[in-house]
């Protein structure tokens, strides 16, 4: 799982079915100190992110298509967490 | 899943009996603001994309996936097209 800042939103009316009502977000990794660190990746939300906010991402493997309630579903990365905070051990 | 603009398609008369019928499209990745990132690569659409097209497409084994109850040999497939993107 990696960190990630919600940049917006994204619409596509012609999209494979598995995708049918469901709410994809483009993600900006970011490092946990909130830097930004990567490629923007689309991730299919599962718990209601909105822009700006620091989610948790997963991708490939299983945890796509469990997180979008399908059995084999065609998706590389999924939002199954919005951030509250982050405890540093100091 | 990434973004990418379609730049092209791939024409194979001999290919793997599980690609007859499917449409291979080359395709280049880019960023939310529309610049090229990376090199083309070659993906499966699966939604009816064209030329010029900005889409989204899975790589991996989740790419085969688009295709199921089918089993197409693809490690990169378009599941989308991009109609447009909201930002903060």
């Amino acid at each position: 799982m990696f960190l990630g800042r919600v940049l917006g939103n994204l619409v596509a009316t012609q999209k494979e079915p598995k995708y049918e009502g469901k709410t994809l977000l483009l993600v900006q990794p970011v490092s946990p100190e909130g830097n930004d660190d990567g490629e923007v990746v689309v991730a299919v939300d599962s718990v209601g992110a909105g822009a700006g906010e620091t989610v948790l991402v997963v991708v490939e493997g299983r945890s796509t298509s469990i997180a979008m309630d399908q059995k084999l579903a065609p998706a590389n990365a999924a939002i199954v967490g919005i951030v509250d905070d982050i405890d540093w051990e100091s | 899943m990434d973004l990418a603009r379609v730049i092209g398609s791939v024409v194979c008369t001999q290919k793997n009996v599980a690609l007859h019928g499917r449409k291979l499209l080359l395709v280049q990745p880019v960023t939310v603001e529309g610049q090229d990132t990376g090199r083309p690569l070659v993906a499966i659409d699966a939604v009816g994309a064209g030329a010029g097209e900005r889409v989204f497409y899975v790589t991996g084994r989740e790419a085969s996936f688009a295709f199921i109850p089918d089993h197409v040999p693809t490690d990169a497939s378009i599941v989308g097209i991009v109609d447009r993107v909201d930002l903060l």
